[in-house]
């Protein structure tokens, strides 16, 4: 708290980011974890929560006559513009953003304060419910070839990998060690995933410090002893997913890439995905478009092409779609690796895990397998999603690729998938919320001497408590599109690569769908279970009434209207669905009140109206509802009709353009 | 004139056809007067191709050895590779095909020797009459009437004979006003908004010229749409630039002085060769093979398709806000009244009204907003994207709209009553149909061909309840607002069910709108058991207390 230096200012205006005529006037509280701006309005008193969090950049801007802008971007892709009455206030505010936006120790993160008033147990139970051990016995090992080692068990071998890892049978703590002292980081090659059918499998690991020449037996022994684990096949792919040119610079450094020479039986091959840094710029400069005030169309594909953003993604779905074809059609295992083996590799082995095994596209598989390929095998969360004050440079938005390949996929693959996209969404948001433990730190070391699982709350029990909400409606388990493996369309399908607005225009509900299908068929399906329901108690009735044929078992029948109920989600909206600002012509129209709106809320069924069910809500004090009901009225903008022209009705103002 | 002399050979055996996402099937080529037939004779996959010729938009053909190669590219925007061996026959099947898809008369159409396969259930000829529109019109005003000025097409050419236009201008002011708009096309309702009286008209630019001529009949006309003290505006679809020079020319636009009481707003809508362009480069964007991704947006961007869908509707949506929000009368033109008015003033209209959203409605804005309100159909979807003629008059200003309207369609899936396959068959049939609906390019046009005689409508065959049941939406629920969709670039896909709907993978989305299908047909079939029994317990228990 002796970071915020001004805990309340009034008569703040909230911006309309599509439109300036468009504000609200309120206040506006930092507290030790959010900041909040409540609206001065008559009954709603409409409130917008931030988590310090999720702010990636506070921007002030020059004075002007109406007071002083703050400018707050935020890692879920919000933007929020304030204006500030009072420049020396503005300042205030902005330097303990500043301050509250950079934690530099961990316990500074809301996990550590946030309590959803659950009891021990439950909590426990929460972090229970993805269990590793569980999962790769689901794959089939330990078996025959593969085994557990513990040769890490005090993380004496590599301090950012597991101490649980899977080996092959015939890699010896002495293989392990020798070829873990040949790679970066000490990542030296382990189970990612394991396919029960042919015996293939997906290993990681980080580069080999093999620079020009160097080379070492036992980490040759060690890609041995993968191939020899898949008997069906004579060779291994080994993927390096960076840029040749890359991989070449790294000699170098002594690092590098496999000697197909000195490696017996690999198929050794380049998968060009950039690094982190060609990722974050990229990111940014996408983030700049979707931010654009009213774009034209070719502003907005012109940048959206010059970010290179869908470009890096299908680099990465391809290299995913690549692994997965080996595994599931040659029967080949794969060794992944990148520089560290942290980032390319954790987004390339789990997209091709879930291209090959239904299990990683149902809700509970997809968090195991971020738990599997991202969390244990120590992706840095902390410094790639910069929870706490560090190297700016180390930020990059690895994971969001990897969510939005899942998108991706959805999209080309509706039925595959027992989740929705507001599953990503969320999932995205928490990686960043800081809000439950489980994205905290660099490794599943740090993690533990933090005492992470006694001290937070798992982010898995959560979304699972609220799983009727991330249903896709269209999955059904026994349909075509749930088994086996997925394969998506490679070339020359760029056209199937679409700019995702529901995530990075996340905050714009304007420029949705207004009506959401997955939300009518859940609804409808919804309605399908009590009809199940009351036809099986109707026929029981029946039956009963037969049997009796006199009519005194007469049950009190519960008539209700199925047709009014179900009707609900027609009548029972709240977005108004307005016009957006179609013409500057229309500025000076004479108008009529522009109030007449809301006979206009087509809206039935967006996203919104979940609000209430919406886990960050639900679970706590409503933090977002502000914010949703703030960005319901953004975009659509209410007509192009300042209020403050209502009352005049002659006017001389011609608007004819040109 | 017999077909038969234009094929030399009927029939080739041991054609290979080739098409994207399928397997090459052999079997035997056929052509007949109107269609080319594929039939392959693999026992396990028999399968069929018909395809009109008037579908082809053009051929190529080539060499290696003595195997030919003919690539038929259709105006529906898909490719077929056919590989027929002989150069003979080869060189005569694709002679013939390229006389038969170019065929100059109308009367040689395939239209007019259809014959249906099916019972006529409704004539689509007589099912959208302009008097029954304004008998539902005159049961809530009566400021308008049915004006039968242009009965012989004498007054203007495009327009159709009843027209509805201001109760209190008479026939005779109508003549004098057909003098002053370009090619007769004076205003007439498009469309009254109920809800508050408001109406939407359109007409052609009016001939001002250079000299500021006027026409006081003009001015009465569409002034007598405005409430007292109200204004009104005028939608001019020509930037302020063109609409000025059109005045050398002897047209113009409606000036302020003799207007008063009506704003002018432009708002550019593309016309002719620039979107025949969009279009083509879209279509070869869409079909480049290459795995660049970089190469794709840039050519989705250079093609500039999504600008002009974007224009469009925006312009759309401004006559519609200006209809019901400032609840303002809207006069809608361009040049000549036939392309870029007829988009908006229909796009405004599914905006505004619910009943454009239903089956039936659609088919009637259609009707009323493009066949009789004078689109040349005939002249604009001669040809697709894949031909080189390049005429001028080429434009697919309709194609535009229906992608506009599936773009609105995107955004309220719940809240039109036909499906996004509707809009495709469409798009088909304005280019190449079975039946007499788009032929010739206005209602007089028809006449003369006596296509209610002579031809099949579309309408008599896709209104029959076992065709139309595939073009419903499932998700449909009646939704009486005003729909106002988002016109940003975030909210605009490339509409992928026509452009990429040859070469894309379609299956999974097909599982995928199967699966909703099968969500609401459960849904419904368990309500129907569910009141049934309800009912059926509750003359029981009646029955019981009686007893």
């Amino acid at each position: 708290m002796e970071h915020i230096r001004m805990p309340k200012v009034e008569n703040v205006r909230l911006l309309d980011r599509l439109s300036s005529r468009r504000a609200v006037v309120g206040t506006l509280y930092l507290t030790a974890t959010h900041v909040i701006f409540v609206e001065n309005g008559s009954e709603t008193r409409k409130e917008t929560w931030v988590l310090h969090s999720q702010i990636s950049s506070i921007e002030k801007q020059a004075t002007t006559a109406t007071g002083c802008p703050l400018l707050i971007r935020c890692k879920n892709f919000q933007v929020i513009h304030l204006v500030i009455p009072q420049e020396r206030d503005c300042h205030d505010v902005y330097i303990s953003l500043i301050r509250l936006a950079r934690p530099v120790k961990y316990e500074e993160l809301y996990c550590f304060s946030f309590n959803p008033k659950l009891d021990k147990e439950e909590r426990e139970q929460g972090w229970k419910l993805v269990d590793l051990n569980e999962e790769y016995n689901r794959m089939g090992v330990p078996n025959n070839y593969w085994q557990i080692s513990d040769v890490n068990r005090d993380y004496g071998v590599c301090d950012s990998y597991p101490t649980e890892v899977y080996v092959p049978k015939s890699a010896t703590a002495h293989i392990i060690v020798g070829s873990s002292k040949f790679r970066s980081r000490r990542r030296f090659p382990a189970l990612s995933y394991y396919c029960k059918g042919n015996n293939a499998s997906i290993c990681r690991s980080s580069q080999p410090l093999s620079g020009f020449s160097a080379r070492c037996l036992e980490d040759e022994q060690m890609l041995q002893a993968i191939r020899k684990a898949n008997p069906g096949s004579d060779f291994i792919y080994v993927v390096d997913t960076r840029p040749k040119l890359n991989a070449m610079a790294n000699r170098a450094a002594g690092k590098g890439y496999e000697n197909e020479d000195n490696y017996s039986n690999i198929k050794f091959q380049f998968i060009g995905i950039e690094n982190i840094h060609v990722m974050r710029n990229s990111l940014q400069k996408m983030l700049e478009v979707c931010e654009l005030k009213s774009p034209s169309m070719s502003d907005f594909l012109w940048g959206l092409e010059n970010s290179g953003w869908l470009k890096h993604i299908k680099a990465i779905m391809d290299a995913g779609i690549f692994i997965a074809k080996a595994v599931a059609e040659e029967g080949v295992s794969v060794l992944v690796h990148c520089s560290d083996g942290w980032d390319r590799t954790a987004q390339v082995c789990s997209v091709a895990s879930l291209l090959l095994d239904p299990y990683y596209r149902t809700m509970k598989g997809f968090m195991v397998l971020i738990e599997k390929d991202w969390v244990s095998f120590g992706h840095k969360f902390n410094h790639r999603y910069g929870n706490l004050d560090g190297d700016p440079k180390e930020i990059s938005p690895v994971i969001d690729q990897f969510i939005e390949c899942v998108w991706q996929l959805m999209e080309q693959f509706p039925c595959a998938f027992e989740f929705n996209e507001r599953f990503l969404i969320h999932i995205q948001h928490h990686i960043y919320s800081c809000q439950f433990g489980n994205f905290l730190c660099n490794s599943q070391k740090e993690r533990r001497e933090l005492k992470i699982k006694e001290r937070t709350y798992s982010l898995w029990a959560h979304l699972w408590k609220n799983r009727a909400d991330y249903l896709n409606p269209l999955y059904r388990p026994d349909h075509s599109q749930t088994q086996g493996t997925l394969h998506p369309q490679i070339a020359p399908c760029n056209f199937l690569y679409k700019f995702w607005s529901g995530m990075y225009n996340r905050f714009e509900k304007g420029l949705h769908p207004r009506q959401s299908v997955t939300d009518y068929l859940m609804a409808v399906k919804e309605e399908t279970q009590q009809l199940e329901e009351e036809l099986e108690v109707l026929q029981e009735r029946l039956a009963n009434l037969q049997r009796s044929q006199s009519g005194n078992n007469k049950v009190k029948s519960k008539q209700q209207d199925r047709s009014k109920q179900f009707g609900l989600y027609t009548s029972n909206n709240s977005l108004a669905n307005t016009p957006q600002e179609y013409s500057n012509d229309l500025k000076s129209f004479p108008s009529r009140s522009p109030s007449q709106g809301d006979e206009d809320s087509a809206l039935i069924l967006t996203q919104d109206n979940l609000k209430s069910s919406d886990p960050d809500l639900s679970a706590n004090s409503d933090q977002e509802s502000g914010v949703e009901d703030l960005s319901c009225r953004s975009p659509s903008g209410g007509g192009c009709l300042p209020s403050e022209d209502s009352g005049k009705d002659s006017d001389e103002a011609v608007f004819l353009a040109g | 004139m017999e077909f038969a002399e234009l094929i030399k050979t009927p029939r080739a055996d041991n054609v290979v056809l080739h098409r994207p996402f399928h397997l090459a099937v052999e079997g035997t080529l056929c052509l007949t007067g109107h269609h080319l037939i594929f039939s392959s004779r693999r026992r396990d996959n028999a399968e069929e191709l018909w395809l009109l010729h008037s579908n082809i938009d053009s051929i190529e053909k080539r060499f290696v050895g003595s195997l030919g190669t003919i690539v038929i590219k259709c105006k529906d925007l898909r490719i077929i590779q056919l590989d027929i061996p002989g150069m003979e026959e080869c060189l005569n099947i694709a002679s013939s095909i390229e006389a038969l898809s170019t065929l100059d008369s109308v009367t040689l159409m395939y239209p007019f020797f259809y014959r249906p396969m099916f019972e006529v259930q409704e004539d689509g000829w007589s099912s959208f009459l302009l008097e029954q529109e304004f008998e539902h019109l005159s049961s809530v005003t009566n400021e308008w009437r049915l004006s039968c000025v242009n009965k012989e097409f004498s007054v203007c050419p495009s327009y159709p004979p009843v027209v509805i236009v201001p109760k209190s201008i008479d026939d005779e002011a109508l003549r004098k006003v057909a003098l002053f708009r370009y090619g007769g096309r004076f205003p007439v309702l498009s469309y009254y908004h109920k809800k508050n009286g408001m109406a939407m008209m359109r007409s052609s630019q009016p001939l001002t010229g250079t000299n500021g001529r006027r026409c006081k009949e003009d001015e009465k006309l569409i002034n007598a749409t405005l409430r007292s003290g109200r204004r009104g505006f005028v939608i001019d679809t020509r930037p302020l630039t063109v609409a000025q020079q059109a005045r050398a020319k002897g047209g113009g636009f409606e000036q302020e002085v003799h207007y008063p009481q009506w704003r002018r707003i432009h708002k550019y809508i593309e016309r002719f060769h620039i979107l025949q362009e969009s279009f083509i480069k879209l279509v070869e964007a869409c079909n480049d093979q290459s795995h660049n991704m970089d190469r794709w947006l840039s050519k989705l961007e250079a093609s500039n398709w999504l600008t002009h869908i974007k224009e469009l509707l925006t312009a759309a949506c401004l006559a519609a806000q200006c209809i019901d929000r400032e609840g303002a009368s809207v006069l809608v033109h361009g040049s000549e009244g036939t392309d870029s008015t007829l988009q908006v003033t229909s796009l405004a209209q599914i905006i505004l009204d619910p009943k454009c959203r239903t089956i039936r409605g659609f088919e009637a804005l259609v009707v009323r907003e493009w066949l009789q309100a004078g689109h040349p159909f005939q002249q604009r979807c001669a040809q697709s994207a894949y031909s080189n003629s390049k005429q001028k008059w080429e434009a697919p200003v309709f194609l535009l709209f229906l992608e506009c309207v599936w773009q609105i369609h995107r955004q309220f899936p719940c809240s039109f009553e036909f499906n996004e396959h509707f809009l495709i068959l469409l798009f088909e049939h304005a280019y190449a149909s079975q039946f007499g609906t788009f032929l010739g390019n206005n209602e007089s046009e028809r006449a003369k061909l006596k296509l209610p005689q002579k031809t099949m409508s579309l309408w008599s065959w896709v209104n029959r309840p076992e065709e139309l049941s595939r073009f419903q939406n499932p998700l449909y629920e009646a939704n009486s607002l005003v729909i106002w969709p988002s016109v940003a670039p975030q909210s605009l896909q490339l509409w992928e069910g026509v452009f990429l709907r040859w070469n894309r993978p379609s299956r999974f989305l097909e599982e995928a709108e199967e699966e909703r299908i099968n969500i609401i047909k459960y849904n419904k079939e368990l309500q129907a058991k569910v009141n049934a029994l309800r009912r059926q317990l509750a003359e029981m228990e009646a029955d019981g207390v009686v007893q």
